[in-house]
């Protein structure tokens, strides 16, 4: 047993701060979200996945965790603060925590179905960064014209592999981007170019 | 200390406990991620009946907080029990601010109109729906619902309206009117008027509609295209009254028409009740 850090100091206000800047992100794809008061990293998590997982991780939400953070700091953080259920199969979790050098990074989890394209899993991808990467040109709803997103650490296989997952629409994965106390959200529906 | 446990209320903060906002706030993303799909909810029982927005006032009290400023209208008026009732429950359930200018609200829940004051980028819609599924009173059965929006197969609706165009000479839907968001999911754009439907197009704020009994939630992201349905030769068009406001001569505004005394006289005045005041330049109440 390791000694677990303390998780949200407020829980209502807290997460209802977290969650507004994550729906922030979500319904502004490719904009870089700084999140208010961001708690503390846990083991290798970032303080932005952190905060991710105790907004909107609990006991009916499975979560998968990368290897690299499979780690029993997060694992008891993960069990004491939310109660989920680490789910031992990529296509049980609602939730991941991934890395992005991950390849296949997409497959695996559950895309949900014709009928109920939202029984699909979002995955948080942690990044070193959301700005020094190749820069891509992003549309779709939620952005005006075009975003230019640039996050850095993604393998050269990502462009074919996010063109596959929006070919699924409206199935597919959502991702979170995360580096640092910031994150940045790539819903199923945005297209990438270059 | 946390004070989520505000004033020894029995409450948590706004209203719901956090196990279910979060159960919320995850539909809420799905429903961004898939504008126009009807995301099921785990529905809980609102301290006002079925049909009084039940469905709006879950999804603003799983997005509210202390930082917001809320705005609550009825018909587009604030001043209507409904919208009072709502305004005032969240003032004391979630310590928020409230007030009636539609520029100044963070978050604006309303029941069948879309404010006349154009939203910005920030601000969140949240619309009560009591029918969230457009074709629902061609299609009684959700199996079959569910499927034909699986297979995007909407030819049921276009043959309605056709029928309508059949029989009256032109689209006679004059609200609740069906739209197609981003090219690929048929929504109910709940019971607004068909007035109201251009706005919803590319429009910068986010919007979030919730139906209670139904237990669905579903979204329009900002910028999200939103066409009303319509044939090259009987193209969408919105209602044009020949009067002007009585209050604020507006032109270009949604009317409702007023009997003001026992003699029948009428007078036609905006449905919109902030933005007629604005235009008169009467301070806010």
């Amino acid at each position: 047993m390791t000694d677990i850090g303390p998780g949200l100091a407020d829980p209502a206000h807290d997460s209802q701060r977290l969650f507004r800047a994550v729906l922030d992100a979500f319904s502004h794809p490719g904009r870089i979200v700084a999140l208010p008061r961001a708690p503390a990293g846990v083991g290798p998590l970032s303080p932005a996945a952190t905060a991710f997982v105790l907004t909107l991780v609990d006991r009916d939400t499975p979560l998968w965790l990368d290897p690299a953070f499979d780690v029993a700091a997060v694992r008891d953080f993960v069990h004491f603060h939310t109660g989920a259920p680490i789910a031992a199969r990529q296509a049980d979790a609602l939730f991941a925590v991934v890395e992005p050098w991950r390849e296949p990074l997409l497959d695996g989890f559950a895309i949900g179905s014709d009928a109920y394209p939202d029984r699909s899993a979002t995955l948080v991808i942690e990044v070193p960064s959301l700005v020094d990467g190749t820069p891509r040109t992003a549309r779709g709803p939620g952005i005006a014209t075009h975003e230019t997103i640039a996050v850095a650490g993604l393998p050269a296989s990502f462009a074919g592999a996010w063109a596959a997952n929006r070919a699924l629409f409206p199935c597919g994965v959502d991702l979170v981007f995360t580096a640092g106390t910031a994150l940045l959200a790539l819903p199923r529906g945005i297209v990438m170019e270059g | 200390m946390p004070d989520s446990q505000h004033d020894g209320s029995a409450y948590n903060y706004a209203y719901l406990d956090e196990q279910t906002k979060r159960m919320i706030r995850r539909a809420i993303l799905k429903a961004v991620a898939v504008p126009g799909y009807q995301v099921p909810f785990g529905g809980r029982e609102m301290p006002l009946p079925y049909g009084w927005g039940t469905g709006g006032i879950q999804v603003t009290a799983a997005i509210i907080g202390r930082d917001d400023t809320l705005k609550v209208i009825d018909q587009g008026a604030d001043d209507t029990t409904n919208a009072v009732s709502i305004r005032r429950f969240f003032a004391r359930v979630a310590e928020v601010a409230t007030t009636t200018r539609t520029a100044e609200a963070t978050v604006i829940q309303t029941r069948h109109r879309v404010p006349e004051t154009p939203l910005k980028d920030g601000q969140i819609l949240v619309f009560q729906v009591p029918i969230p599924e457009p074709l629902r009173m061609l299609e009684p059965r959700e199996t079959e619902t569910r499927t034909l929006h699986a297979l995007s197969e909407y030819g049921v609706m276009q043959v309605s309206l056709y029928e309508s165009i059949a029989r009256h000479g032109r689209i006679a839907k004059t609200y609740n009117y069906p739209v197609l968001v981003n090219g690929r999911y048929m929504m109910s754009p709940s019971p607004i008027p068909k007035f109201d439907n251009p706005k919803l197009d590319r429009n910068p704020a986010l919007q979030l509609y919730g139906a209670g009994r139904e237990k669905r939630i579903y979204a329009v992201p900002p910028y999200t295209p939103v066409k009303s349905l319509d044939f090259d030769d009987h193209p969408f068009e919105i209602e044009r009254w020949s009067e002007c406001c009585a209050l604020c001569g507006s032109r270009e505004s949604f009317l409702d028409e007023m009997i003001v005394d026992d003699a029948g006289k009428r007078l036609f005045v905006c449905s919109d009740t902030d933005y007629c005041r604005e235009r008169r330049g009467e301070p806010v109440q």
